[in-house]
């Protein structure tokens, strides 16, 4: 275990040297798509936020105790997505911070989680915004997490340790979130006609700057996740989270 | 996970950081303008139809904030950490393993 963790540190020095482009990732503006398209994010992201309500009712009425669980993930999201964080670019970015969410509760509360954090941005922090709201929520809150989960699962079944599993769901559901933004926003405003060639125009803003940040919080939620398995194992297992039942006892 | 796998792993955190403001030259600024700029130079005819109903009045408003976002959930982080850790510890030493 220890070994593959520096293979992971190494790995990860590697790839926040290699990147060195002055840009800046963030999420999409107030008033920046279009209304058809805030309409068309807005109506798949309600889904996803419905049934995860009902889930957080259905968990907290299951067992009380998950209440604290679920706070701390909620709060784990608000504080990440409160670090503005500088990157090799030259320019800040603030991680997503979705990833525990994601691996302990599942992609549908992460849902609900992630759009807390994205209104109490919109509204009182003009960042992000309310008609951006469903796009922003799309990425951040829905295609992120939902990656995250299934790369934890891959990966527990593979028999990788939960933690190594862990750091490599939330860094890769952290880039992952970058790069919907990025196809939101190719989709919505073309270059001559390409959405691919704006996607990869507005991926180059977003995705690459993100990479270190991506790491960094991969390493919190490892730290975070290290912590809830120590002090917190029965809970986990009864919310099913994958790969915590083969962990030894410390 | 050992202890000081987690110093590493705070080390690595704190580099990751520190390392982009020692060597590399930018502004720093939290422009959120790239991606704006970047619409507007490829769609010249777009207005933004819609904006934020409400803006901090000044940056340091805004970073205060930001540092209440933080600092919320840095808190019930910390209330729930607290709380876990207690638990555990009082039913090791009550011996019971509910």
């Amino acid at each position: 275990m220890k070994k593959t963790m520096k293979h992971t540190v190494a790995l990860a020095a590697i790839l926040v040297m290699g990147f060195g482009y002055n840009v800046n990732a963030m999420h999409i503006f107030e008033g920046y798509l279009e209304p058809k398209w805030c309409i068309m994010w807005g109506v798949i992201a309600i889904p996803f936020f419905v049934i995860g309500c009902m889930r957080i009712k259905e968990i907290l009425n299951g067992d009380r105790k998950n209440m604290v669980l679920m706070a701390m993930c909620g709060a784990f999201i608000f504080i990440l997505s409160a670090l503005k964080i500088p990157s090799v670019v030259g320019s800040c970015s603030h991680p997503t911070g979705v990833g525990l969410s994601a691996v302990i509760f599942g992609p549908f509360v992460t849902a609900v989680l992630g759009t807390i954090v994205l209104i109490f941005q919109a509204v009182l922090l003009a960042h992000g915004g309310l008609t951006t709201l469903g796009a922003n929520s799309c990425s951040m809150a829905i295609a992120g997490p939902i990656l995250s989960y299934v790369i934890y699962k891959i990966c527990t079944k593979c028999r990788v340790s939960s933690r190594i599993s862990i750091f490599l769901a939330a860094v890769v559901g952290d880039i992952f979130t970058y790069c919907v933004t990025s196809f939101q926003l190719g989709l919505a405003f073309p270059v001559n006609g390409s959405v691919a060639a704006a996607t990869v125009n507005y991926l180059g803003i977003f995705a690459v700057t993100q990479v270190p940040i991506a790491i960094a919080e991969g390493i919190l939620t490892v730290l975070i996740f290290d912590f809830l398995i120590k002090y917190s194992k029965d809970q986990l297992k009864e919310l099913h989270v994958a790969g915590i039942v083969k962990e030894k006892i410390k | 996970m050992k202890t000081g796998t987690k110093i590493l792993l705070i080390i690595c955190f704190i580099a990751i950081i520190v390392f982009p403001l020692a060597f590399c030259e930018g502004s720093y600024e939290g422009a959120d303008g790239n991606a704006a700029e970047q619409i507007e130079k490829t769609n010249p005819d777009y207005k933004p139809w819609f904006s934020n109903l409400y803006e901090p009045p000044s940056g340091e408003v805004e970073s205060l904030l930001f540092a209440l976002q933080a600092a919320l959930g840095a808190g019930i982080l910390g209330y729930g950490a607290g709380y876990l850790k207690g638990k555990s510890k009082n039913n090791e030493s009550n011996g019971c393993n509910c």
